[in-house]
């Protein structure tokens, strides 16, 4: 009986050793302890899923291209000025197409952090942190060209990318309610660069200041 | 007659008996050490096609999750980053790095770059990403410190288990919505995620199922 022991304990110490301990890192696929050919069907279904393979398409992608003449069925998007950043004369829009309010702006500062800010910087200077990584020419919104180019210029910027294609488009990141919300904090940020002591109205943001 | 069995014999049948409990108990150790996700996926770190860091991009330059993983507060899939998204930066970062040939490559051509799926749900779960990270749980929760990993690795098991610990008590597990995407947030004790949870959990009305149609179809 003890020899059963025995070689119960070498066969104990040869799993693990062969097996290992929970958390080691590997890089052959996983395991299954319920394997697909013993359950055909059950964890790998032949249904297409999201960014993934299809043995159908010439491709091998389960995602589709938009057939050539496709209609989107999402509601029309005729409002030039929102969608385009064109007013009714084809010029860019001036202002903005959306409402204006803490909401908006609080949503742009969001957007604007995690998408505009590696690049451009917390404070819209041009030096984010790709810059000290050989990002080259990002601009700094602080110059008169930015200052004074027309919301719905910007708008087109973000959605098509910068002409010389440094700055590509980000019309799959930002909707278009979100592309006017990063504009109107970028505005905020431009004007925060020109604020002067003159723009602290309120009593408690004098005394912080030292002005009274 | 007397002698075909030894006396000894006489023991065998408890000793056998004996032996069938210890070695039950091993299997039983064993099945519940190795037959869980806990083992079989936990650490699986497979060579990707590109070497991308996410301790370099998501730690160190602080590259928010959502610039790659774009879709992920508005649709059920956290996507993979398009070639374009990669290009936003490597057109001008190290844009001839031997190693991102294959980003270029799909870049210009529109082939996709052939990631391999390391966090990988069976498909009789359906999770969404989105209602997740939109009710305040973090994708640490599931992903683990992705901003320190040099090759991403299965932190967690994943397993039904695993999910229902959460949908059972979700409130330690929430935070505030600001902080989903901050990997290194921690709530300061267990007092206080547990009371700031239960606001949540209430204003939020967050009522995670756990009946079996919530996940499985």
């Amino acid at each position: 009986m003890r020899n059963v022991y025995l070689v119960t304990a070498f066969v104990v110490v040869l799993a693990v050793s062969i097996l290992g301990f929970r958390g080691t890192k590997f890089t052959q696929p996983p395991m299954d302890v319920f394997p697909e050919w013993a359950f055909p069907g059950m964890k790998r279904q032949p249904k297409p899923r999201p960014q993934g393979e299809s043995n159908f398409f010439a491709d091998g992608r389960a995602d589709r291209p938009l057939p050539a003449g496709v209609v989107s069925r999402n509601p029309l998007r005729n409002d030039d000025a929102l969608y385009a950043g064109k007013a009714a004369d084809g010029s860019w829009v001036r202002g903005f197409p959306v409402s204006v309010d803490a909401t908006r702006m609080a949503r742009g500062k969001e957007r604007y952090t995690i998408y505009c800010s590696p690049c451009h910087g917390a404070v819209g200077d041009g030096n984010g942190i790709t810059k000290q990584y050989g990002m080259g020419a990002t601009p700094t919104y602080h110059d008169d060209r930015l200052r004074k180019m027309a919301e719905g210029e910007i708008f087109n910027t973000i959605t098509h990318g910068s002409p010389n294609k440094n700055m590509q488009s980000y019309a799959d990141k930002l909707f278009p309610e979100d592309r006017w919300a990063v504009i109107l904090y970028v505005r905020a940020l431009q004007r925060a660069q020109t604020g002067t002591t003159a723009d602290v109205t309120t009593d408690a943001g004098k005394q912080a200041l030292g002005l009274k | 007659m007397s002698n075909i069995f030894p006396k000894s014999a006489n023991k065998l049948p408890l000793q056998i008996i004996v032996y069938l409990v210890v070695l039950s108990g091993i299997l039983t150790a064993g099945a519940t050490y190795y037959m869980t996700p806990k083992y079989t996926r936990v650490g699986y770190a497979p060579v990707q096609p590109v070497p991308y860091s996410h301790a370099l991009h998501a730690g160190q330059l602080g590259i928010d999750c959502r610039y790659c993983h774009s879709n992920v507060e508005t649709s059920g899939v956290a996507n993979l980053p398009t070639a374009q998204t990669c290009m936003n930066c490597h057109n001008q970062v190290k844009k001839d790095s031997p190693l991102l040939a294959v980003v270029r490559h799909s870049f210009e051509t529109g082939e996709s770059v052939p990631w391999v799926k390391i966090h990988q749900t069976p498909d009789y779960v359906y999770f969404n990403h989105a209602i997740h990270v939109n009710r305040g749980v973090s994708c640490w929760e599931c992903h683990g410190q992705i901003n320190e990993m040099e090759v991403v690795a299965h932190d967690k098991p994943l397993s039904m288990g695993f999910c229902l610990d959460c949908h059972r008590d979700p409130a330690p597990h929430l935070r505030p919505r600001d902080q989903v995407t901050n990997l290194d947030w921690r709530p300061a004790n267990a007092t206080e995620a547990r009371t700031q949870g239960d606001k949540f959990v209430h204003d939020w009305n967050i009522k995670p199922p756990q009946s079996c149609s919530g996940c499985h179809r």
